[in-house]
C-alpha cells in the first residue's frame, strides 16, 4: 500500500467530456510538469493501473462501462474526477442525457474541480489524494 | 554445487537488482533527453512491490494455467541464461559443451512466453500483439543467430561460451576486428527488439494496441512480467559484452572498465530507443530479412576470410 502511493499508474477514462479536461490532463505528462517525478505512468490497459481519473459528464451511455471499469481494476485503487461535469454534471446539470454525477455511480475519492482544472490543479489533487490516504494507513496503524 | 550458488546468488538476485538499476537508468535517461526530471532511484523497485501487492484478475475466457504460468516461464529462462553467462564469466572452463546454442535458445523463450500470455488471456488486442511478436521473433533470430555465428567462427569454431572468452582474454575483444564490428551492429539491433523497445515495440504498442500480449495482466503477473523485462536489460546486454567486448572480467580496474562497456551498451539502447519512431511490422521485418541479414552474411564470409 506504502509503495502504491509512490508508484501511482494513472488510467484516464473520459465519460462524454468536451476533451478539454483530457488535454489539461496529458500536459501533466509533458516535460514542463512531469509526473513521472512522483513515479506516476499514464497506463494503457485498466488492469494495470491504480487510480482512474473520470473526465465528462455521465452520460446515460456512458455509465455502464464506467461500472464496468472500475470492476476491472485491481484493488486496491483509487478514483479521481476532474473537472466541473464529472464533479457535478456542470453545465449539463438540467440534460435529460446526465441523470446523476460521477460519485453517485462509483466511489469517489478526491475531487478536481475547474472547467478545466490546470495541470497543477490536477497535480496538486493527486498529491492531496497520497497525503490523505497516508493518513488514513497511520490511523488504521 | 558452485552452479547452485552461482544460480541463487548471481543469477537470480544480482540479475534482477542490475537489472531494475538498469531499467532505472533507462527511463532517467529518457526524461533527461526530453527535458525531464525523471523517476527516483527506486522507482523500479517500488514499482514492483506495488505490483506484487494488487490484485490478480483472471479474465473468464482465458486459458487459466497456461495464462499464468506464461509469465513463470519467461523469468525462468531468463534466469537460466544469466547463471550460464555468470558461470562463463566467473571461472572459465566450468560449463558444458554447446552452452552457446542453450543460450540462444533460452533467450528464445521470453518472447515466447509474452506470445503464449497474450493468446491465452482471449483479448483481441493481446492476440493482435502476440501474433506481432511472433512475426518479429521471425524476423531478428536469422540475423541473430548469424551474428553470433559469427564470434563462434572468429574464435576458432569454440560453441562454449567460456572458450570465446578464453580467445578475447588472449587475442583481444572481437569487436576489433572488421566482421567482429559488422556483427556488433547486427546485434545491437537484435537485442533493441529482443527487448521491446521503442523502434521495434510493435507487439506492445502502447498508444496503438494498450500494451498488446499483456494487456489483461494485472497484480504479480504482471509484475513478474515488468522483472523479466527489466532482467532482460541486464542479461543481453551482457551476452553482447560476453561474446563481442571481452566479458567482464571481475578483478580490480578491468572490473570497473566493465561496468564502463554495460553502462555504454545501455546507453546506447536507450539512445537508438529515444531517437526513433515506431516501424510497422512489416517494415521491421524487412529491415531485418534484408539489411541486417545481408550485413550478417558479410561479416560471416569477413569471419571465413579471417578479416
Amino acid at each position: 500500500m506504502q509503495a502504491l502511493l509512490k508508484s501511482p499508474w494513472i488510467f484516464h477514462m473520459s465519460t462524454g467530456s468536451c476533451n478539454n479536461c483530457d488535454i489539461e490532463f496529458l500536459d501533466c505528462l509533458t516535460p514542463r510538469f512531469d509526473v513521472e517525478r512522483f513515479g506516476m505512468l499514464l497506463a494503457g490497459s485498466i488492469k494495470h493501473a491504480d487510480i482512474l481519473l473520470v473526465t465528462g459528464a455521465a452520460t446515460r451511455q456512458c455509465i455502464p462501462k464506467i461500472k464496468r471499469v472500475y470492476e476491472q481494476m485491481p484493488k486496491p485503487c483509487f478514483v479521481v474526477a476532474i473537472g466541473e461535469c464529472s464533479l457535478s454534471r456542470g453545465l449539463y446539470i438540467q440534460s435529460y442525457n446526465c441523470p446523476m454525477p460521477v460519485d453517485k455511480i462509483i466511489p469517489v475519492d478526491v475531487y478536481i474541480p475547474g472547467c478545466p482544472p490546470k495541470p497543477e490543479a490536477i497535480i496538486a489533487g493527486i498529491m492531496k489524494l497520497i497525503d490523505k490516504a497516508e493518513e488514513q494507513m497511520k490511523q488504521n496503524g | 554445487m558452485s552452479y547452485l550458488i552461482v544460480f541463487l546468488v548471481f543469477g537470480s538476485f544480482l540479475t534482477a537488482v542490475a537489472g531494475m538499476l538498469a531499467s532505472w537508468v533507462d527511463r532517467k535517461v529518457t526524461a533527461r533527453v526530453q527535458y525531464r526530471v525523471g523517476p527516483p532511484l527506486l522507482q523500479p523497485f517500488i514499482d514492483l512491490v506495488k505490483l506484487s501487492g494488487k490484485e490478480l484478475l483472471i479474465p473468464q475466457t482465458a486459458a487459466r494455467t497456461t495464462f499464468l504460468l506464461a509469465p513463470v516461464m519467461g523469468l525462468s529462462s531468463v534466469i537460466l541464461v544469466s547463471t550460464l553467462l555468470w558461470m562463463n564469466d566467473l571461472n572459465f572452463g566450468q560449463t558444458f559443451l554447446g552452452d552457446l546454442i542453450a543460450v540462444i535458445y533460452l533467450l528464445m523463450i521470453p518472447s515466447i512466453s509474452i506470445m503464449m500470455g497474450g493468446f491465452a488471456s482471449g483479448n483481441p488486442l493481446a492476440s493482435l500483439g502476440a501474433s506481432r511478436e511472433m512475426k518479429l521473433v521471425l524476423s531478428y533470430e536469422l540475423p541473430f543467430v548469424l551474428a553470433v555465428m559469427v564470434a563462434v567462427i572468429k574464435s576458432g569454431y569454440a560453441i562454449r561460451i567460456s572458450d570465446i572468452l578464453m580467445f578475447q582474454a588472449r587475442h583481444g575483444a572481437i569487436i576489433g576486428s572488421l566482421s567482429g564490428f559488422l556483427a556488433f551492429l547486427v546485434v545491437i539491433f537484435c537485442v533493441q527488439a529482443k527487448l521491446g523497445l521503442v523502434p521495434f515495440d510493435m507487439p506492445e504498442a502502447e498508444t496503438e494496441i494498450v500494451s498488446g500480449p499483456l494487456i489483461e495482466y494485472s497484480g504479480p503477473a504482471l509484475g513478474i512480467y515488468k522483472l523479466m523485462k527489466n532482467m532482460l536489460l541486464f542479461v543481453l546486454p551482457f551476452f553482447v559484452m560476453v561474446l563481442f567486448l571481452g566479458g567482464w572480467p571481475f578483478n580490480g580496474v578491468s572490473g570497473f572498465w566493465g561496468l564502463l562497456k554495460y553502462i555504454g551498451l545501455v546507453a546506447l539502447i536507450t539512445v537508438i530507443r529515444n531517437t526513433n519512431a515506431r516501424l510497422r511490422i512489416d517494415q521491421a521485418m524487412r529491415f531485418f530479412w534484408g539489411t541486417l541479414t545481408g550485413l550478417a552474411v558479410i561479416a560471416i564470409l569477413l569471419a571465413f576470410m579471417g578479416k
